[in-house]
């Protein structure tokens, strides 16, 4: 099986060769790397080749890097006052609509993820694409290769606000009829933006900004040093 | 000559054959689709952006309330998601219980299907009878969890506690008492692998009632035969998988493919169509029923021979027992820190696929070592298979659609998340 995914590897960088930014296997799962401007091609390869066959298209993902790897709670160091208590940080639990924070230029922001099946061969790959722009996040549609990515790009449309060139109808799919915003992006308030209720002297349902409830994060993140995974990086690294 | 206009029409979502919150808007030409637009998110609750609010232990239980008809596939995938990239090693009897529940979930998620599919085409006796064996395995689901559906009963690591002794009996009532109390606790005065035990037993002749009342039945035939029909390129294409992808005759099961639990240990069929259309499905699924029969038959077999734990000693993941946090200020502390902060999950990106009754669930997490997922994406299958409706249903006529959404087993749960 090792052997099998060594040579599967190989293979992977003949057939894309430079299209590979960067080729990562962990976990038995093989992630490649591609820039927009080959993503395309590549995806063709990917699903034409006769020794890939990557006939399914298992999923799309758009996934926000802000705040990656960002803590609310430092545990290593304690100062003049004591020790932090997680109180500090801007995850999207902390802020409301108004207060939210406006990135700006932030590096390798948002990424396309999609996950491959080859029925034929049996195996899996994830290929990632980051947008180049991260105010307004672009990317090549895959819908003409595997037409069922279409619901799954409405959704990273939606929720992410990236933008599909070439999607033949890249409308909101699952937030509300009118809805501002991208809600799943990290500059989004966890307690969302607008409410809505039934006005009985106006007779219809209306939108008001949410007030019913206030941010709050009841635990804060935090990352702990493992000296376990510091080992089993340095296995890994050897 | 009379002349026919096209028109919209509204499908759902109050239509009790829209299988939960389906707003469809069709435009038809006279009784035949032109084009179908499903809109789905009625009852998007943003299940990804909560999980990463909380710690990882806190979000098993919305997992449950994805595909709220087959729970602890959903927990399934998501648990091993965080098992492999913190690498725990899972006991042996907690994978076969993992085993058993999700075979017993997938005959609750078919039954599910053969009743409400059934109760959209006309047969209304189907759903009573397949109501009546979904009974008693919720009864197994209740006592494992205390839940009937609910159950949080998967934790990374293994599962919430080992099988009870004692199944719960009905207690008298001037509803149930004499002979008919005794009828109905007979088979629950053992343990629950006995309550599973005599359910086997019993169940593969009820699916043949089942059979006896749709699979030569004349309208039901008409209704499902050359419907909806998926070639298995297309099927591909449109990232099917499950019973959708087998009912167009490709054998592909993860249980199979890419064994997980102890699939690769225990002896089974996977059933497959030929002509891929709404009635080849059927029969496909009512295979399956008998198919899970014999895992969970062996998976009973297994567990009664083989005592052990169920959950590993990593007690940087599993808190301790309740008889040590009376005694021990250190597991009480322990205990604290487990509940309120969690654990940290290594740095990483990790895609765990089960095959779930209705088809390929995944869940796709990014972790950057802290104690809540940077990222969790969980991969519904009810959601590749409805956005291929616009191309299945065109051309087909109205009544076609209410066969096409039944066979696709759509549950809005996992749809919307």
């Amino acid at each position: 099986m090792v052997e099998q995914a060594i040579t599967f590897t190989e293979r992977l960088h003949a057939r894309l060769a430079h299209r590979i930014v960067s080729l990562v296997e962990a976990h038995g799962e093989i992630t490649i790397e591609v820039l927009p401007e080959h993503l395309l091609e590549t995806a063709r390869l990917l699903r034409d080749d006769a020794d890939l066959r990557f006939t399914v298209a298992v999923d799309l993902c758009g996934v926000d890097y802000l705040g990656f790897g960002q803590v609310e709670w430092d545990t290593e160091d304690a100062s003049a006052e004591g020790f932090s208590r997680g109180v500090e940080g801007q995850g999207p639990g902390r802020f409301d609509w108004d207060g939210r924070p406006r990135p700006r230029h932030v590096e390798r922001r948002f990424a396309v993820v999609t996950h491959l099946l080859s029925v034929p061969h049996n195996r899996r790959l994830r290929l990632r694409m980051f947008c180049p722009d991260d105010g307004l996040p672009v990317a090549p549609s895959l819908t003409e290769i595997w037409p069922g990515l279409n619901w799954f790009e409405r959704e990273a449309f939606d929720l992410f606000g990236i933008v599909f060139e070439g999607h033949p109808d890249l409308r909101r799919i699952l937030t509300d009829y009118g809805f501002v915003g991208h809600p799943f992006r990290k500059d989004f308030p966890l307690i969302g933006n607008v409410e809505v209720r039934y006005d009985a002297d106006k007779g219809r349902v209306i939108y008001e900004p949410v007030t019913s409830v206030e941010p709050r994060v009841l635990v804060p993140r935090v990352i702990r040093d493992d000296s376990r995974y510091r080992q089993a990086r340095a296995e890994q690294g050897s | 000559m009379q002349e026919i206009r096209s028109y919209t029409m509204n499908f759902g979502p109050q239509h009790p054959a829209a299988h939960g919150v389906l707003r469809l808007v069709l435009e038809m030409e006279g009784e035949v689709v032109q084009r179908a637009d499903p809109h789905v998110g009625l009852l998007h609750r943003g299940t990804e952006k909560l999980a990463e609010s909380k710690p990882f232990n806190q979000s098993i239980g919305y997992m449950d309330r994805l595909d709220y008809v087959s729970m602890m596939c959903n927990e399934h995938a998501y648990v091993r998601a965080i098992e492999t990239l913190m690498g725990l090693e899972v006991p042996e009897r907690a994978q076969w219980i993992r085993t058993l529940f999700d075979e017993i979930t997938r005959i609750l998620n078919h039954l599910m299907w053969v009743g409400t599919n059934g109760l959209d085409l006309g047969a209304m006796a189907m759903f009573l009878y397949a109501f009546r064996e979904r009974e008693d395995l919720m009864d197994a689901y209740e006592a494992v969890s205390g839940a009937r559906m609910h159950a949080t009963y998967y934790r990374p690591g293994g599962v919430y506690r080992d099988l009870p002794d004692h199944m719960p009996l009905y207690k008298e009532s001037p509803w149930r008492k004499g002979k008919d109390l005794k009828r109905m606790n007979a088979a629950r005065e053992g343990s629950l692998l006995d309550f599973l035990d005599a359910y086997v037993a019993e169940f593969p002749k009820r699916i043949d009632e089942y059979e006896t009342l749709l699979t030569d039945n004349r309208i039901w035939k008409q209704r499902t035969v050359g419907i909806g029909v998926i070639s298995p390129e297309q099927a591909q294409a449109w990232g099917m998988s499950g019973p959708m992808l087998r009912g167009s005759g490709v054998a592909w099961d993860l249980r199979k493919k890419q064994p997980y639990a102890k699939y690769a240990e225990v002896d089974f069929d996977i059933p497959v169509g030929v002509n891929g259309d709404c009635y080849d499905r059927y029969l496909v699924r009512i295979e399956e029923m008998r198919e899970s029969t014999r895992i969970i038959k062996q998976c009973i077999d297994w567990l009664r021979a083989n005592p052990g734990p169920v959950m590993p000693k990593n007690f940087k993941v599993v808190p301790p027992s309740r008889e040590e946090m009376k005694d021990d200020m250190e597991a009480l502390i322990h205990h604290f820190k487990l509940f309120t902060e969690g654990y940290c999950v290594p740095a990483g990106e990790v895609y765990a696929a089960v095959e779930a009754p209705k088809g390929e669930f995944g869940a796709y997490l990014i972790s950057d070592g802290a104690n809540k997922p940077f990222r969790l994406k969980l991969r519904a299958p009810g959601f590749a298979h409805l956005s291929s409706m616009d191309s299945v249903v065109r051309g087909h006529m109205l009544s076609d659609v209410v066969a096409m959404i039944g066979t696709y087993d759509i549950v809005f749960g996992e749809i919307d998340r």
